[in-house]
């Protein structure tokens, strides 16, 4: 394997004599495997695959490791306080734990370190090509694939290389979501989307409305009502804002016990609202709508410090917004507000924009992948996304897992063809399948899943390969 | 190895992590760096990293391996952890492992062998050495009985399990010495020794580590035949080193089994298959 440290990048590529269709040389790389992206998703798989004896060739726009999680990148989400959602055990990769002597949610500083630590702990630098980015990514005959990479920002000239398989590991957190509104184009105020936002400073004195209320916008919410002189929270709906420590411990290892003890989920839906009724109280009284579905129906929040600032009157809950005007906005009960700076934490969609939507089964093209596992698209067996997944919980041990099993498959596809057959007829019969309870319909909640029915799921999926063998 | 199935949901492991706590690591690492993987060494229940300390760990540095040992709670330097249980003592060992700038090997020294077997379902070591391996069940149990009944009858009703010179060393290790060894032997927690006869087994390893298994066929703790059925269990034969004790580590003729480990880590094992 070349070392893609090489800066001159002189190696000439292999001799060899096939051509992609508009007739351009390609090399062969023979058994190797190709991963798109070396964030935490695209690392875990170049591990697994690189377990199983796999040849790894990972491409990386950006210089570093870490994707998401790495705050130089410039596509990266993440902002000065981001701290981690669900805690330790449940956010790490499940056989390299994080140090037992860092906070229940690590800051995302210390994740990037992790990161670094696992990529020079399994020496996984050298399958990655740095400050390389994938233009195309094409099925060919025998179900290999046709790569073609260039340098980051479209230097130099482009190469194509053929692959045994693929892994898109490239995130789903960095292509902003932003509403539409009538009148934003004319509002004389600051407008910004979360992904832009980094540091309080940006808040610091100004008239602030947060729009959204997941994770990140009750982050910003709370930041705004420390920083900002003003500030505005509008939500689509009412939430269940829960706590990150119930009866002294983690919430979602409280909530864990439950599931461990296989409690069914009417019952811990009841524990739920009980447990927050008795920390969190009614947040009527708040004047915060009232919630319109059960917990466990929409991605969890958990955030401590909101419901204590709107207590605090920092923070103003408003409902949604009807329409923007030059200097105020119009909301849909009618009144008016005068931010000078919009925040949209209205999340992101994901995005492939080097593969025909068709090959992950989007055949309408709006951008959501029909998938098994949310990882095996119909007809292409060599072919998995790691990764997509929209947990209640850490999405680190679902893309170990994820990677791992394909991993499996593949060297499974060149021992046992038939076993492995078994697998895509699966795929293709469990296709769209969803592994959380009943949610709202929102992009929000296209890849929504829950940590256990998926990984159960997937387990299940293992242990037949297995038998497989 | 046995036939089990790779567990992925671990609900009460998230739901309640194990207590953190201060862990003791000593350590000997060569001038130059020469890409050799680190080992680890895990001692057995009452032994330290001191066990290691005394010659294995230079040893390895002066052939180029960095070498790290750790004392398992409540043993050595360690935080005292008198409830400690054999998941507490795997957590300690993955842990340091994953601290390691690199993929270890781990060697594991007695009841060691059988946590670092744990360990191997929770980190893909890039090699495994089980050094007159314990790896419990009731055999060891009646093995221990026979050969130290006053030693070890204390421990089925949760006292101590005491090691005698003689179970441990060979008669060429001087009197004062092995005396100086036994005095520094600590206790396993009451709960880690129970488990050793009535735990769970281990589960299969991840990341299909080559594993070596070696102990000495006059070993006082471990019977010959308790040693093949280890190697078995990963699909090889054991390594024998005739007249030394159960301590490897400690005995007159530490040296020999060190080097046959680090010959046979520098002859670059493949991957187990799997």
């Amino acid at each position: 394997m070349s070392s893609s440290t090489d800066l001159g990048r002189a190696e000439p590529p292999p001799a060899t004599s096939a051509l992609t269709r508009d007739g351009r040389p390609v090399a062969d790389r023979g058994d190797t495997v190709c991963v798109i992206g070396a964030g935490a998703s695209g690392l875990t798989a170049v591990k697994n695959l690189a377990e199983q004896g796999f040849g790894v060739d990972c491409y990386e726009r950006e210089t570093g490791v870490g994707g998401a999680w790495n705050w130089r990148h410039d596509r990266s989400p993440v902002y000065a306080s981001t701290h981690l959602i669900s805690s330790r055990p449940f956010t790490q990769f499940p056989d390299f734990p994080m140090p037992d002597d860092w906070p229940d949610y690590p800051h995302h500083s210390q994740l990037l370190s992790y990161f670094e630590r696992y990529a020079d702990h399994f020496d996984l630098r050298r399958h990655i090509w740095f400050g390389t980015e994938v233009v195309r990514v094409e099925p060919v005959e025998g179900d290999r694939w046709d790569v073609t990479t260039r340098s980051t920002g479209g230097y130099g000239p482009e190469r194509t290389s053929r692959y045994a398989a693929v892994v898109l590991a490239n995130g789903h957190n960095w292509s902003p979501k932003l509403p539409r509104y009538e009148g934003l184009e004319g509002f004389r105020g600051e407008v910004m989307h979360a992904s832009s936002y980094k540091d309080p400073a940006q808040l610091r004195g100004k008239r602030v409305l947060v729009v959204g209320a997941g994770n990140t916008g009750c982050d910003i919410a709370v930041e705004a009502a420390q920083q900002a002189s003003r500030c505005w929270h509008s939500t689509r709906r009412g939430y269940w804002y829960a706590p990150k420590y119930v009866l002294g411990r983690p919430a979602d290892q409280v909530n864990d016990t439950l599931l461990a003890l296989r409690v069914p989920l009417r019952v811990r839906q009841w524990l739920y609202h009980w447990t927050l009724r008795l920390t969190v109280g009614d947040l009527t009284r708040f004047g915060l709508p009232k919630p319109d579905h059960r917990v466990y129906e929409t991605h969890p929040i958990a955030n401590s410090q909101l419901v204590y600032y709107v207590g605090h009157g920092e923070i103003t809950p408003v409902p949604e917004l009807a329409r923007f005007h030059d200097r105020s906005v119009e909301l849909t009960d009618g009144r008016e507000i005068d931010p000078d700076l919009v925040v949209f934490a209205t999340g992101y969609l994901p995005r492939f924009e080097f593969l025909e939507a068709k090959v992950l089964g989007d055949d309408e093209g709006v951008g959501r992948p029909r998938l098994w596992l949310n990882a095996f698209a119909a007809g292409h067996p060599t072919l998995a996304v790691v990764g997509l997944v929209q947990p209640d919980s850490g999405i680190f041990t679902i893309s170990h897992w994820q990677s791992v099993l394909f991993a499996r498959l593949l060297r499974l596809r060149a021992s046992r063809p038939d076993g492995a057959a078994a697998f895509d007829r699966k795929v293709a019969a469990g296709l769209g399948e969803r592994y959380s309870g009943a949610v709202k319909d929102s992009t929000r909640h296209w890849f929504e899943v829950g940590h256990a029915n998926y990984l159960r799921a997937l387990e299940r999926a293992l242990h037949d390969l297995e038998g497989a063998r | 190895m046995n036939g089990e199935q790779v567990r992925v949901v671990r609900a009460w492991e998230w739901a309640r992590p194990e207590r953190p706590a201060r862990r003791e690591v000593l350590s000997a690492v060569p001038q130059l760096e020469e890409a050799r993987p680190p080992l680890l060494f895990v001692p057995g229940f009452g032994h330290g990293a001191w066990a290691f300390a005394e010659h294995w760990l230079e040893h390895a540095a002066s052939r180029g391996f960095p070498a790290y040992a750790l004392s398992l709670r409540g043993h050595g330097g360690s935080e005292p952890a008198p409830e400690a249980t054999l998941r507490s003592y795997t957590h300690d060992v993955t842990q340091v492992a994953a601290s390691l700038p690199r993929r270890a090997v781990l060697v594991g020294h007695g009841a060691g062998a059988r946590v670092v077997a744990h360990a191997l379902a929770r980190y893909p070591a890039r090699a495994a050495v089980l050094v007159a391996p314990v790896l419990g069940g009731w055999g060891t149990f009646g093995t221990a009985l026979r050969r130290n009944p006053g030693g070890t009858l204390p421990a089925v009703f949760g006292g101590g399990l005491r090691l005698s010179r003689r179970q441990l060393f060979s008669r060429e290790l001087s009197d004062g010495e092995a005396r100086r060894h036994v005095a520094r032997l600590g206790r396993a927690g009451r709960r880690a020794q129970w488990q050793l006869l009535t735990g769970r087994q281990p589960e299969p390893a991840v990341g299909r580590p080559p594993v070596l298994v070696l102990g000495s066929p006059d070993d006082r703790v471990v019977p010959a035949a308790a040693l093949t059925r280890a190697a078995r269990r990963y699909a090889s034969a054991p390594l024998l080193f005739p007249g030394m004790g159960h301590d490897l580590m400690l005995d007159a003729r530490w040296r020999e089994p060190i080097d046959a480990i680090l010959d046979w880590l520098e002859k670059d094992p493949a991957p187990a298959a799997g």
